[in-house]
């Protein structure tokens, strides 16, 4: 299956490879190297590249490509998301997953791609039976391992990987136990020049931070379940229960995890908290621009809204902006040619306005299309949807959590055609 | 971070390096790198851990750069029998990455793996393996093999995956050992642990894929393993099961893949070739047998289902693929949900889910048109997404969703990526040309983009509009005249080329200007592109023979430039165009039908989808997405003819010898055959745990076993959608066989059962009403009497005590045989108590076993029922006196209108999820009760009624009985509604009895252990009590509790304990009730339900029947 594993940065340095059957030379990597040049943008990299002897699968993730190499037929979807199991538990482990990162934990790295992939083929992947394995860095971990000598490498073997709820691992004990739910509901739509919406809908997880000792078996209730459509889980959820009684029951992972994620039905009306209106021309003689935009409150359900950013992508005549905004900053990059409009608070007495000039590249054709405006948003204390969390049981222990359930709702995708 | 000052101390090391992957050892062994070398190798002899591993660490970080570190080989591989275990690790992880090129070296570390082999810990054995059989080295190839044969039937399923695991190492290393791996596989796959099952698949698929005969015996196993075993087996599983179904069923669409067909056709074709087609295909469908799913076939789709909720992309996506290949056209629809879902997912699972949607679309449009909107484009996906949604659009754009989509892409031609807009400007010729009422007005859109300033869109227009024009061409000389202007301002030589065909091609459209463009394309012949210069060299001849004399000189002009051209292509075209066009003596017969040659008719052109036809590939597969066959791709077999045998998928009777006691093993053997039938239904759904490695191994063999041996039992393992007609058909058959036993009702039968039913026919007949209980007894006897034909011999012990029961109004039925023929008579008539339950419904086909069971009192019951025609019609069932009646409203509240309702504990067969409530109404006033019915339910959430039919005339002193169903969802909760006479309306409200929430399930002690097991923790209830003075035996105990709650008995050897098992009626939950009594009085009660809130309730209810 997965042969070998390359990680490249953006700027084409290799700086690690990691080899599960026999020595591949990094020069297989050229071929990634000329499709990402051909590629223009990192985005743009075709996730499978053929070779004359291998197949590249590649993921792009914070700024670094997983280039696996492959041999013979392999489903793509389970290298592409292996990889991505991979990217979060670098995450996971170090906080972030960046080169440094890696860099910085290169023996963790290895010792995790060790246990994670056996001959290609996926062995431990659960995040629980790693940790239990190779206990992730914390500073504190460090100073001692450097005056003692010990080492990250957990001593007893992990339990997990035998039993049948491998997610959790075995003897968890707190002093505070506690269990926080969050209810993350993200809007996508396309709204159109008038402002009418062309597509919207509501996507949701539900991250869980569960720290319960024991073996806690929790049931989580909703007051309308019926609003979900579609769901995933996480494998700890008991599929029977949701289908016959729309309960998630389920032994929860020890820590942080997501729970579930939900789509909302497409019959419910979606409401979009803001409005735009935007005005932005350019003139056909004097390579300038006008631009217009202000953002207004208009579903909110009472909530405000907070950390409303707009971003702009410029067509690529656009040199520089001169514009006035009524509040908030806002930044044009003339090389990646976006500009961000960082709002904040969305005060629905005075509204937010970005107004001004912009100049074009002198002699060059004006642009044809507008560009369209993405949205950013983010309002507390509300799911969109109204989905709400009923109750939440445990199960199987005596002590008495603390429970809390917090909800927010962002924009996802969200975007304005002009 | 030690880690780090590893890396960051490497790295200062480099710094003299030139180049980032430079090789040390080339040309710095006797530099830097080499003293560094020695101090790491003097690290790792010193006797402190710390520096061990400091040393490792190091070395890692050279390995994880790609740096070359063997020459450390012989220090490194010392430390392999190292106590730190960190240290070990990291040598660990060098002599796999360097034990290829250092071979003699890394024999000195095998010991201590063999030794490792032997350890008491499974996990230092399974990594001892795991190493052992990473170390590539061919000389220890024989040690590799007695490893893996050992691991394979070690006592720990850990080590047994990593067996499975070292199974294709070993295979790639020596691909001469595949005969003996085969058989370790062979026996792996019989493994019955989830840990095994992925792994032992994943080595299948590599060394032996072309054996699908391994998998036949192991084929239910997996579909019932499947669900528990990780995420990344369950992708190899599912692939691995695709291809073994095609091979193995039959193609589930058979007939209505004619019907496609030949709707297609007449789609596409004039209406009297339809007409014969239809004669053509009308024939062999009338021949075709009705098409059958496989039960087998049924359980993969149903044991793959809840797995599109998975959070694994992959996994979601191979139960996709395994639908589009192998269900029915109707269900297919199901993966759509889940495949939009992924879409929200990374850009990369985007881009392989978007591209198996894209074929799909073309297959099942239907599919995906409900989530048109979900691939509508974004200006922020990247190019290659956005060109795979448009592909998804275009297949999914029809007569009614055109307009939409049209408009969609208006604004995609609008949009500053050009590739995008080239691909937006394709997709709105395909839509034009699949779509006959549209393409005038995309005609004129793609003309208007013939003004667009930028060249790139003009050009892909002008491709697409060429297509499209050639469809209908004379309509359209105005845009060819266009067009014609265009070409001096258009640069892209396809857009040219495109642009001079259409000249030519139509040159009798265009008579005054297409002279001219062959002028000025003539000027610039020698700068164009070679297909530019093609296609002039085209115009030119056809303009030739059109209208020679106005361009003689200007095609003699244009061959001769050809004539040297550098592109011998295109000499070798003017060559022989001269040869054709112009005539000479030497021109032979061909050019006289030059013309006809040139201007021939052309049909129009097919745009077609790149995506078609890409199903013959595996979906889901890197073959599928490279549209190229990649190494090591099983190809998707096409479905057989007919269908293989299906018998080779039974499993034999296991080795009972297993067992661990012999009265198990008898027990087992005398069950088994009996209780099949409810195995079956309960087979596929449970998923066999197996994590105890003794004893549950023979266990779930026999389910495994007894699901399996369904072969006959066809429809059990039917759908749960189909389960309603089902149970219909089975009460015409039950009822048709009532007829027949009653025609030839059994001359042996005892003359005493026939008196004992006819007086209890008297008995009952006092209120004109037949007894339900012995109705619903009988129904279920019938359905036992299907099972045994040969049942007539029964003791006569039996029959007596049966009637005796039958005297005290006690609910009687059929009981195991085993029991009956292994107990005292006394018990028999316990036992016969039992179950008032067997309402399941009754298998199709009858288990084959016989058993002579069936007690002659039975058939005289039968023949009781006989005498009423009506038995099986649901209005004239009262409820028996053994069941407790409620009030549902007063005689006084109600005006003379009395209304009981009871729970009959009969399923309810309009829907099964229901709970069956008889409601007997009385009519105590002197004038008439008209129209009774019920109005305005109102139901706490999930909760359903199916109400009675009305009752049109309650006639004064008379009472009638209805039946109605209630789905409480599994709840205690009150259904509330208005009962509505013709003149007045009640309030009235029915409050189940937890113990009327669930109906039996027949289980053997076994069974119930197995399911007990799961049930444990927190959804197990325990309550220790103190059985009330009637209590003094088994007999009562069971009669209690199972007045209490609708359970049945489950047998049991011991006769201490009493178990009882259900299931919830909404959701199928099981219920597990165990009474252990002992000494004075005292008992222990244990409920297992998944039910929380049921179990707790039901303990109560229990434990106060039993105390009183």
């Amino acid at each position: 299956m997965i042969h070998s594993l390359f990680l490249i940065n953006n700027a084409g340095d290799l700086f690690l490879e990691k080899h599960w059957k026999s020595v591949i030379s990094r020069s297989v990597c050229d071929y990634f190297f000329e499709a990402r040049e051909k590629a223009v943008e990192p985005d743009n990299v075709p996730p499978v590249i053929r070779t004359p002897h291998h197949y590249l699968i590649n993921i792009y993730r914070e700024k670094i490509f997983f280039v696996s190499v492959i041999q013979t037929e392999v489903p793509p979807l389970f290298v592409i998301e292996f990889l991505h199991r991979v990217a979060e538990t670098f995450q996971d482990y170090f906080g972030e997953c960046s080169e440094t990162t890696i860099k910085d934990n290169v023996v963790i790295v290895y010792e995790l791609l060790e246990e994670m992939l056996d001959n290609g083929f996926p062995l431990a992947t659960e995040s629980n039976i790693l940790k239990e394995l190779i206990r992730p860095p914390t500073i504190l971990r460090s100073m001692v391992n450097t005056i003692t000598g010990s080492s990250n490498v957990g001593e007893t073997l992990p339990t997990g990987q035998l039993s049948t709820i491998p997610w959790r691992r075995a003897g968890v004990k707190y002093t505070n136990n506690e269990a926080y739910f969050d209810v993350v509901e993200e809007i996508d739509a396309i709204l159109d020049k008038s402002g009418t919406t062309v597509f919207a809908e509501i996507q949701g997880v539900i991250e869980a931070c569960v720290k319960l000792s024991g073996m806690p078996d929790l049931s989580l209730s909703f007051m309308n379940p019926r609003l979900l459509d579609d769901v995933s889980f996480h494998p700890c959820v008991r599929y029977k229960r949701w289908e016959s009684e729309r309960v998630i029951s389920f032994i929860p992972p020890d820590g942080n995890f997501q729970l579930m994620s939900y789509h909302i039905s497409a019959q419910n009306l979606v409401a979009i908290p803001v409005y735009v209106k935007q005005n932005i021309s350019f003139f056909e003689t004097g390579s300038s621009g006008r631009m217009d935009i202000t953002v207004g409150p208009k579903q909110t359900m009472g909530k405000t809204v907070e950390c409303l950013v707009v971003t702009v992508h410029m067509p690529k005549v656009v040199l520089s902006a001169n514009l006035n905004a009524t509040q908030g900053t806002y930044n044009y990059d003339p090389v990646t040619k976006i500009l961000v409009w960082d709002i904040g608070k969305l005060n629905p007495q005075k509204l937010p306005n970005l107004k001004g000039s912009l100049s074009l590249q002198s002699g060059a054709p004006k642009p044809e299309e507008n560009p369209s405006l993405n949205i950013d948003l983010k309002i507390q204390q509300l799911a969109i949807s109204g989905l709400k969390v009923n109750r939440l049981d445990m199960y199987g222990e005596k002590y008495k959590p603390f429970k809390g359930v917090k909800y927010v709702t962002k924009a996802g995708k969200f975007q304005v055609r002009t | 971070m030690s880690a780090s000052s590893a890396f960051i101390d490497e790295k200062g090391g480099s710094a003299s390096e030139p180049e980032y992957g430079h090789d040390p050892a080339s040309g710095g062994i006797f530099s830097s790198d080499y003293k560094r070398h020695d101090d790491l190798k003097e690290m790792l002899d010193s006797n402190k851990d710390s520096l061990k591993l400091e040393a490792m660490k190091r070395i890692v970080a050279m390995i994880a750069r790609g740096k070359n570190a063997s020459d450390l080989f012989p220090a490194v591989v010392k430390n392999v029998a190292c106590k730190n275990i960190e240290v070990k690790k990291l040598v660990y992880v060098y002599l796999v990455r360097y034990a290829e090129e250092q071979q003699d070296l890394a024999l000195l570390s095998i010991s201590t793996f063999q030794r490792g082999l032997k350890d008491p810990n499974q996990l230092i054995r399974a990594s001892a393996l795991r190493v052992l059989s990473s170390i590539r080295v061919t000389i220890i190839v024989p040690i590799m093999m007695l490893a893996i044969k050992e691991a394979a039937s070690d006592m720990s399923p850990y080590v047994r995956k990593t067996a499975a695991h070292a199974i294709p190492k070993l295979h790639s290393l020596d691909p001469d050992q595949k005969d003996q791996l085969i058989e370790v596989i062979e026996k792996l796959l019989a493994d019955k642990t989830t840990l095994v099952a992925g792994s032992v698949v994943m080595a299948f698929e590599e060394v032996c894929p072309d054996r699908i005969d391994l998998i036949h015996k192991n084929y239910r196993k997996l579909c019932n393993l499947l669900i528990d075993v990780e995420e990344w087996g369950q992708v190899v599983i599912i692939n691995m099961l695709t291809r073994y179904a095609r091979t193995q069923f039959l193609n589930p669409n058979i007939n209505e893949s004619l019907l496609e067909e030949n709707s297609e056709k007449a789609f596409y074709a004039s209406d009297d070739e339809e007409e014969e087609d239809k004669k053509d295909e009308v024939a062999p469908l009338a021949k075709r047998k009705p098409y059958v799913m496989d039960p087998d076939h049924r359980l993969l789709l149903r044991n793959t289902k809840p797995l599109l909720q998975s959070r694994n992309a992959a996994v979601v996506m191979a139960v996709a693929q395994l639908y589009f290949h192998l269900a029915p056209k109707a269900e297919v629809g199901i993966i759509a949900k889940a495949l939009v879902r992924l879409m929200r997912s990374h850009s990369e699972v985007q881009y392989v889910v978007l591209q198996n949607v894209a074929t799909m679309s073309i297959k099942r449009r239907g599919m995906f048109e409900p989530y048109l909107k979900s691939f509508y484009i974004r200006s922020t996906d990247p190019t290659q997404i956005k060109i795979l949604k448009l592909e998804v659009l275009t297949n999914l754009a029809n007569e009614t969703n055109i307009s939409t989509i049209l408009r969609e892409f208006q604004t995609y031609i609008k949009s500053m990526d050009k590739d995008f807009v080239a691909a937006s400007i394709q997709a709105i010729g395909r839509c034009a040309t699949n779509i006959g009422e549209v393409r005038d007005t995309c005609l004129n859109g793609l003309v208007q983009l013939l003004s667009n300033r930028d060249e790139l869109v003009v050009a892909e227009s002008v491709v697409v509009i060429k297509k499209l024009l050639q469809m209908q061409p004379e309509q359209h000389s105005d845009i060819i005249k266009h067009m014609a202007k265009l070409i001096d301002n258009i640069q892209v030589p396809m857009a040219r080329a495109s642009i001079l065909w259409l000249i030519g091609e139509y040159c009798e459209h265009v008579p005054k200007i297409a002279p001219d463009v062959l002028r000025n394309m003539a000027k610039t012949f020698t700068n164009e592109e070679d297909i530019v210069k093609l296609q002039i060299i085209n115009l030119a001849a056809k303009l030739y023979l059109t209208n020679s004399k106005q361009t003689k000189l200007l095609t003699q002009y244009v061959l001769n430039l050809a004539k040297y051209d550098q592109n011998y292509d295109i000499r070798d075209r003017a060559r022989f165009i001269r040869q054709l066009i112009v005539p000479t003596d030497k021109s032979g017969a061909l050019s006289k039908y030059a013309k006809k040659l040139f201007l021939a008719l052309k049909p129009a052109p097919v745009l077609e989808s790149t995506f078609k036809d890409r199903d013959h590939f595996q979906l889901g597969s890197l073959s599928h997405l490279l549209n190229a066959k990649a190494g090591g791709y099983q190809e998707l077999p096409d479905w057989p003819e007919s269908a293989p045998d299906p018998s080779v998928r039974n499993v034999e009777i296991p080795d009972w010898s297993k067992c661990t006691s012999r009265k198990d093993r008898k027990e087992k053997k005398a069950e088994k055959p009996f209780y099949s039938d409810s195995d079956g239904e309960s087979g596929p759904t449970e998923s066999a745990d197996s994590e105890s490695d003794s004893g549950s191994g023979s266990e779930s063999a026999s389910a495994s076993d007894e699901s399996g041996s369904g072969s006959e039992s066809g429809e059990e393992t039917e759908s749960e959608e189909e389960e309603e007609d089902e149970e219909e058909e089975k009460k015409k058959k039950r009822k048709k066989h009532l007829d027949k036993t009653k025609a030839k009702k059994p001359v042996e039968e005892s003359t005493e059962s026939e008196q004992s039913s006819g007086s209890e026919e008297r008995k009952r007949g006092r209120k004109a009403v037949k007894n339900q209980k012995s109705a619903s007894e009988s129904e279920s006897e019938s359905e036992s009497s299907e099972s045994g034909d040969e049942s007539e011999d029964e003791s006569e012990e039996e029959s007596e005590s049966d009637t005796d029961i039958r005297k005290k109004k006690t609910p009687v039925s059929k009981q195991p045989p085993k029991q009956s023929k292994k107990e005292s008579k006394k018990e028999t008539q316990e036992m016969s108590l039992l179950d008032l339950d067997d309402f399941e419904p009754a298998p199709a086909s009858a288990p084959v076993t016989p058993v002579n069971f069936m007690s002659s009192s039975l058939v005289s019951d039968l023949e009781g029922l006989s005498l009423t025609d009506t038995i099986l019609a649901p209005t004239t069932i009262t409820p028996s006196g053994s069941i407790k009646m409620y009030e549902l409203l007063h005689r006084i509240t109600g005006e003379g209108l009395a209304v009981e309702y009871c729970f009959s504990r009969q399923p309810f067969s309009p829907d099964p999820n229901m709970v069956a409530v008889q409601i007997q109404f009385t009519n105590n006033t002197n004038s008439e009760t008209k129209n009774l019915h019920i109005e305005e339910p109102r139901l706490q959430c999930g909760m359903r009624i199916r109400e009675f039919a009305e009752i049109d005339v309650l006639s004064a002193g008379e009472s009638v009985t209805v039946v109605m169903g209630i789905d409480f969802c599994d709840s205690t909760q009150a259904a509330n509604f208005q009962l509505c006479t013709h003149t007045r309306k009640f309030f009235a409200s029915i409050q189940p009895p937890v113990g009327e929430l669930m109906t039996p399930v027949f289980l053997t002690e076994n069974d119930f252990k197995k399911e007990q097991g799961k049930l444990m923790g927190m959804n197990e209830i325990s309550e220790k009590l103190t059985l009330g003075e009637k209590c003094v035996n088994e007999h009562v105990i069971v009669e209690r509790v199972t007045a209490t709650a609708n359970l049945s008995r489950v047998p049991c050897g011991s006769d201490k304990e009493c178990r009882f098992a259900g299931k919830t009626v909404s959701s199928g939950c099981l219920v597990l009730v165990t009474v252990s009594t002992k000494e004075g009085g005292r008992a222990q009660l244990t409920v297992n339900c998944e039910k929380m809130l049921i179990g707790t309730m039901l303990v109560k209810d229990i434990m106060q029947a039993l105390s009183q």
